[in-house]
């Protein structure tokens, strides 16, 4: 006797289909919460996060050279964790998000800085989040402009005060305009998906029960994998439609450059619209009714919606918060949308997170079918 | 396809099932044997267990002792070989009320692979008389219209077994008479059923019977049986004052039941010489007084009474 049924699973697909439509007011909804976030969220959120990992390229080991780092890790805005030997290692390393900066102190610094030439100090930012970046850069600023006082002595005086001992230069990289709206778009795609997602399926199973239409479904021999994924399908389509809602009005309303491969972001958005559906199963299957599986939705939501790096730059938050934060799926659907979209990342800058979400998926699903109760007891 | 379910001669046969909820023994230790081809008619009062019982045939609920087989498939550890080959129509309705009446026959057939599905979801629809509404979403329907709608879900997919559990409540009489001549043909064929009811005539049209009360079975068998079994005689009264005579009658020793049926009265007891005594000291001439035997519904009441006191 065979296990899964294609043809089972495609009934339950089928009828999914047929309820969604029927529930006008349902659907609505998911096509109206993009709409309605995008104009919510579209200003800006500030904070001040700190301890931005910071990559260091640093060609002259002089001691003014080294002071200017110590002062700049002092300001606990930049926290070095990498040295980069050349240009290109630093760019990889601001690609990919393994740091925040990187400051390139050049190797003749220490020389022009004594004969008053203001030697080029270049901070190079990833901008693509404008909220995390943007205290640390005016940090970075003042602190160059007054970190040499007390060294410059006797004639050396005259380089303080304006314009200040050092050439302080900042490149933004990605979003050089600092535009909230670049970054605050893109993400509102993953909340919207996970707000969305979440609920409806919550309401699967719970829906079901109360209805007493699940006693029927008992009796008949479907197995609780084919309701599970039969339920999770036409969602699917249903996140896809709210993606593409999203994208149009982050191209066309809020003129968000899109320069990496939409063809990955919706690749990609596979896992996570699966990965938030699979949630919502499982919320379904630990909820008594209705009301308590839309609260499990929502104490799903919140912390997404707080801790991943949308609301308050990741960066920013204290390690706990990281902890939980990397453990959910929005966190590094975030990172990897705001990747492709706005750093035009490729499938090998993104991997890291993929596997997170892919465990995630997995574990939401196995959790769900172990739940699944094959009876009314 | 799924497995075929083995022969045996009897459909279910089944031994000691009890069912608790929390400290409540819902269902205790029913023993049950029904032949293939046979329709066998549970009854009970409200709340006795023959929905519970119902469930954990078909492997909606777990059984917490006992043990036996259902079309020959284990009752315990082969539930998902049973549900293929058993239509289980609910007490209350519950199939899709969003969806149409087509859709949701068509969505029962897919689910359990009916083989050449279209055509029997057009002839299901037609024997029901649906065929030109078949578009009306099925929560539109009216109550009794919903009972057949769901009596031709379970049938679609061609059952060995079927367990209707209240099928014909809110049913008028000309469907209900449609329906029961659609089981006994059915049951001809070869097709077991298993019916809750609470309606007499319904009973005697079962081929064999079961009462149970609190969960338990009290008695079983052919029409015939059960109320032979019962052991009841009965004296039916007709006439102008019968709330008069039956004050004067109740708490007589010997009368155990006295009930109004329309225009006569039912005047009940085991002990035949203290009932025939106890009438004889009411007796008068404005009312007619026959003795005669027991009618199911008198067992079945008398049945409720003995166990009401058991349980109080
Ligand atoms: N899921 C449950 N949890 C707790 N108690 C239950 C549950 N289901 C049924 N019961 C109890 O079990 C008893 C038997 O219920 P059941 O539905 O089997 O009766 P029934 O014979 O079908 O009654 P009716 O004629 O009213 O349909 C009742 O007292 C009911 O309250
Ligand atoms: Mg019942």
């Amino acid at each position: 006797m065979s296990r899964f049924a294609l043809h089972r699973l495609w009934a339950i697909v089928l009828k999914e289909f047929i309820q969604m439509r029927r529930d006008r007011v349902t659907f609505g909804m998911m096509v109206g919460i993009p709409l309605m976030q995008l104009t919510l969220f579209g200003f800006a959120i500030n904070s001040d996060p700190r301890h931005l990992p910071t990559a260091l390229r640093l060609a002259d080991h002089g001691p003014y050279a080294r002071a200017l780092v110590a002062a700049l890790e002092r300001s606990e805005y930049f926290t070095i964790v990498r040295e980069a030997e050349t240009e290109a290692e630093a760019a990889a390393l601001l690609q990919r998000g393994d740091v925040q900066f990187v400051v390139n102190i050049p190797e003749d610094f220490t020389r022009r800085l004594l004969r008053g030439e203001r030697p080029t100090v270049l901070l190079e930012a990833d901008a693509s989040d404008p909220a995390a970046t943007g205290p640390a850069v005016a940090a970075a600023r003042t602190l160059t402009a007054t970190l040499f006082d007390r060294d410059l002595k006797g004639p050396l005086t005259r380089l303080r005060g304006q314009p200040g001992p050092v050439d302080f230069q900042v490149h933004a990289h990605y979003n050089p305009e600092n535009i909230t709206q670049y970054n605050v778009v893109p993400g509102l795609m993953g909340v919207v998906l996970t707000m969305t997602m979440v609920v409806i399926t919550a309401l699967a199973i719970t829906r079901e029960r109360e209805r007493g239409t699940m006693e029927n479904l008992l009796a008949t021999p479907v197995r609780p994998t084919e309701v599970m994924i039969g339920k999770i399908v036409p969602y699917i389509v249903v996140g896809y439609i709210q993606m593409t809602l999203i994208l149009i009005a982050a191209r066309f309303l809020f003129r968000v450059p899109l320069e990496g491969s939409l063809v990955l972001v919706y690749g990609v958005s596979f896992l996570f619209i699966a990965a938030n559906l699979a949630v919502g199963i499982t919320f379904s299957t630990l909820a008594k009714n209705q009301l308590q599986a839309v609260q499990m939705a929502f104490f799903f939501f919140l912390p997404s919606i707080l801790l991943s790096g949308f609301m308050f730059p990741f960066r920013g938050m204290p390690e706990w918060a990281q902890w939980i934060g990397s453990g959910l799926p929005l966190t590094h659907y975030l990172r990897i949308v705001r990747g492709v979209l706005l750093k035009g990342s490729g499938l090998t800058d993104i991997a890291p997170e993929l596997w997170p979400l892919l465990l995630f998926l997995a574990v939401a699903l196995l959790v769900g079918v172990k739940r699944y109760r094959r009876t009314l007891d | 396809m799924a497995a075929p379910a083995p022969s045996t001669e009897l459909a279910i046969d089944v031994a000691g099932v009890s069912k608790r909820f929390g400290d409540k023994t819902v269902v205790d230790g029913i023993d049950l044997q029904v032949r293939r081809g046979e329709i066998y008619g549970f009854l009970g009062p409200n709340g006795s267990g023959k929905t519970t019982f119902i469930r954990m045939l078909c492997g909606l609920l777990t059984p917490d002792a006992g043990r036996g087989t259902c079309l020959g498939f284990d009752l315990l550890r082969e539930q998902t070989a049973i549900k293929p080959h058993v239509g289980y129509m609910t007490q209350r309705f519950s199939y899709y009320e969003d969806l149409s009446i087509r859709e949701n026959l068509d969505f029962i057939a897919r689910v359990y692979g009916v083989p050449e599905r279209r055509a029997a979801v057009q002839r299901s629809l037609e024997r029901l008389g649906l065929a030109n509404r078949s578009h009306q979403l099925a929560g539109q329907l009216s109550g009794g219209w919903k009972q057949r709608l769901a009596l031709a879900a379970c049938l679609i997919h061609s059952p060995q077994l079927l367990l209707l559990d209240e099928p014909t409540a809110g049913v008028d009489p000309k469907a209900r008479r449609d329906f029961w001549d659609q089981i006994h043909q059915l049951a001809a064929e070869g097709l077991t059923v298993l019916i809750t009811t609470h309606y007499m005539d319904e009973a005697e049209r079962c081929h064999r019977l079961a009462y149970l009360a609190y969960g338990r079975l009290l008695t079983r068998g052919t029409v015939p049986e059960v109320i032979a079994a019962a052991r009841l005689t009965t004296w039916i009264v007709a006439g102008p004052q019968l709330r008069v005579i039956a004050d004067a009658l109740r708490g007589r020793a010997g009368v155990e039941q006295v009930v109004a049926f329309g225009n006569t009265l039912h005047v009940s007891g085991r002990d035949a010489v203290r009932l025939d005594a106890a009438i004889a000291a009411v007796r008068d001439a404005d009312h007619t007084w026959t003795r005669g035997t027991a009618s199911l519904e008198d067992v079945f009441i008398g049945l409720m009474d003995a166990t009401r006191d058991n349980f109080a």
